[in-house]
């Protein structure tokens, strides 16, 4: 069914730190590894060895210049996936109620066998988290790895999603961000997490920690300054010497 | 948005069609048209066949076809869902109108009241069509006041040039007809043009800057490398881009062959003689089915998508 379940209390997402990521894309590969032999198995790619190569990927990592403002001049890499909103029009959209969003845990999923391939849903999520398998002629989208955190085969400590496990600069996190007191609702608290376009009205359940605020820069000192002797004007003794050796 | 041949076709045909089965029957049930059963067989395979082409052509852009039937179970929470359940649910009274016009010879008493049923359910059918558009926030071009209007004024607009063609043709012609078209036609231009304007000039709510969320952060934000080399799906389906001199052209030759001749033309048929105005009728036809296949292409190819603002496009 694709009208929305009555919000849960178990909201599971994932925290992603702007300040930490460096940009090295191991999380979209490990997802893309975990996820092509998994629920939306195959994550089927067209062309993948020769030009026109295309497939679906689950998550993107881009890069941005960002500069004029408190965190400085900087480079910020920024892995993209889907946040899992509270109010997906994603789901609602689905003519066929393959895009479904669960009660218990708040993960929207698609049922593959349910799915006609329309595209509506992917016209409808602004984030771009959804990417047609023109092979299967069905959607595919992040589970969330519901098939690796909920999996008893693994130890409890791999029970998270294949980026996070992955992430070689802790930038990923995964948890419960319906529970106030998890670990990661109070990250988010304390970092100020943020909401990606919360102008669109989803109400992304997944946050974002933004960079740190830079670090001020090194106070300068003019080069032709200095070879005016304008460093530091000395005085007394110093400046007599000064005298005598500028002559 | 990448404008797809057979949603194009899909939203016109069906529209076109749909708006005629509203003219149909509600003239029918004023007893304005024809009650033989051979207008009756035309009226009506011309209306059902556009709307049956139309919904057919819409299955060719489904990754699975052959699970179609699946779309008809969402109507709670889906436009799209909503709009196939309409359709379909139209072509019940107007299938019992067609029986009884074209192989009862009956069309009054409870066959009238089909008719107006099936008007109903076509209206029905083109709000719900343009409600899975109307009802996409990250489509500025789409999720806008106008966007239901146009649909109905072109759906009703091209549906009463369609019947000033069918009656001009089998001499049932109503000066009625023709100032109905001519008023839709005038009413649609209208309607299209305040959407271009507005499209045009209002600020997009969401940029970059919003998008990443870095914009509280930096005053300037601005793509430095992108997550992959090659175009992968969002870019292909909803990153097309047509250029800024296109576009007027492309608003210029709808101007023209979709408002301008055919109100033109639809003036001549309501004064020139028999078969001048049938010559008329049908070039104005064929001027609108041009005109408003541009435009259809126009409404997705211009539209952007917020998805693409994360690749600075």
């Amino acid at each position: 069914m694709t009208t929305l379940p009555a919000p849960g209390k178990k909201k599971l997402g994932l925290v992603i730190d702007l300040d930490t990521c460096v940009g090295c894309h191991a999380c979209a590969t490990n997802c893309k590894e975990w996820n092509t032999s998994g629920h939306s198995a195959p994550l089927t790619d067209v062309n993948a060895y020769q030009a026109e190569q295309r497939g679906v990927w689950f998550n993107r990592v881009f890069s941005y210049e960002v500069k004029g403002g408190s965190c400085g001049e900087r480079t910020v890499h920024f892995p993209k996936n889907c946040l899992h909103c509270e109010t997906p029009a994603c789901v609602t959209v689905c003519p066929t109620g393959a895009s479904y969003k669960r009660a218990e845990d708040g993960i929207v999923l698609i049922d593959h066998d349910k799915c006609i391939g329309c595209k509506l849903c992917s016209w409808a999520c602004p984030y771009g988290a959804r990417e047609l398998d023109e092979d299967q002629g069905v959607m595919k989208k992040c589970t969330l790895c519901i098939d690796k955190i909920y999996n008893t085969n693994l130890p409890e400590a791999d029970r998270v999603p294949a980026c996070v496990s992955t992430c070689p600069s802790k930038a990923r996190h995964f948890g419960d961000l319906g529970d106030p007191n998890s670990d990661i609702s109070k990250l988010v608290k304390e970092r100020g997490g943020y909401d990606l376009m919360p102008e669109a009205g989803y109400k992304p359940v997944s946050k974002y920690l933004p960079p740190r605020p830079g670090k001020k820069a090194a106070e300068t000192v003019s080069l032709a300054k200095l070879a005016q002797g304008g460093a530091d004007k000395p005085g007394g003794f110093l400046a007599f010497v000064d005298r005598i050796l500028s002559r | 948005m990448h404008p797809a041949y057979s949603v194009i076709f899909f939203t016109t045909a069906s529209g076109a069609g749909l708006g005629l089965l509203v003219w149909l029957g509600l003239f029918n049930a004023f007893g304005m048209l024809p009650k033989t059963s051979g207008f009756g067989f035309a009226a009506m395979a011309l209306s059902l066949g556009l709307i049956g082409a139309g919904l057919l052509s819409s299955t060719l852009h489904l990754g699975r076809p052959e699970r179609f039937l699946k779309a008809f179970s969402q109507w709670r929470s889906s436009w799209l869902s909503r709009e196939g359940v309409a359709a379909m649910a139209t072509f019940v009274p107007a299938g019992l109108l067609g029986i009884g016009w074209v192989f009862l010879g009956q069309t009054g008493g409870i066959f009238a009241l089909m008719g107006l049923s099936a008007s109903v359910l076509a209206l029905v059918t083109i709000y719900t069509t343009a409600m899975i558009y109307r009802s996409l926030p990250p489509i500025r071009q789409w999720h806008n006041g106008l966007v239901v209007p146009s649909y109905f004024m072109l759906g009703l607009g091209t549906g009463a040039v369609l019947l000033v063609a069918l009656t001009a043709v089998s001499g049932a012609f109503k000066p009625s007809f023709g100032w109905l078209a001519a008023l839709l036609t005038a009413a649609a231009f209208l309607t299209k043009s305040a959407y271009w304007k507005q499209i045009d000039t209002e600020k997009p709510a969401s940029t970059i800057a919003t998008a990443t969320g870095l914009g509280a952060f930096a005053k300037e934000v601005r793509m430095f490398e992108a997550p992959h080399t090659e175009e992968n799906f969002v870019m292909r389906e909803m990153g097309y881009r047509v250029a800024r001199s296109h576009v007027e052209k492309l608003r210029g030759i709808a101007r023209v062959t979709l408002f301008a001749v055919p109100l033109v033309l639809i003036l001549l048929t309501l004064v020139a003689p028999p078969a001048l105005a049938v010559f008329a009728a049908l070039a104005a036809v064929l001027s609108a089915g041009v005109g408003v296949g541009v435009e259809r292409w126009l409404f997705f190819a211009e539209a952007t998508h917020n998805s693409l603002l994360y690749y600075e496009r």
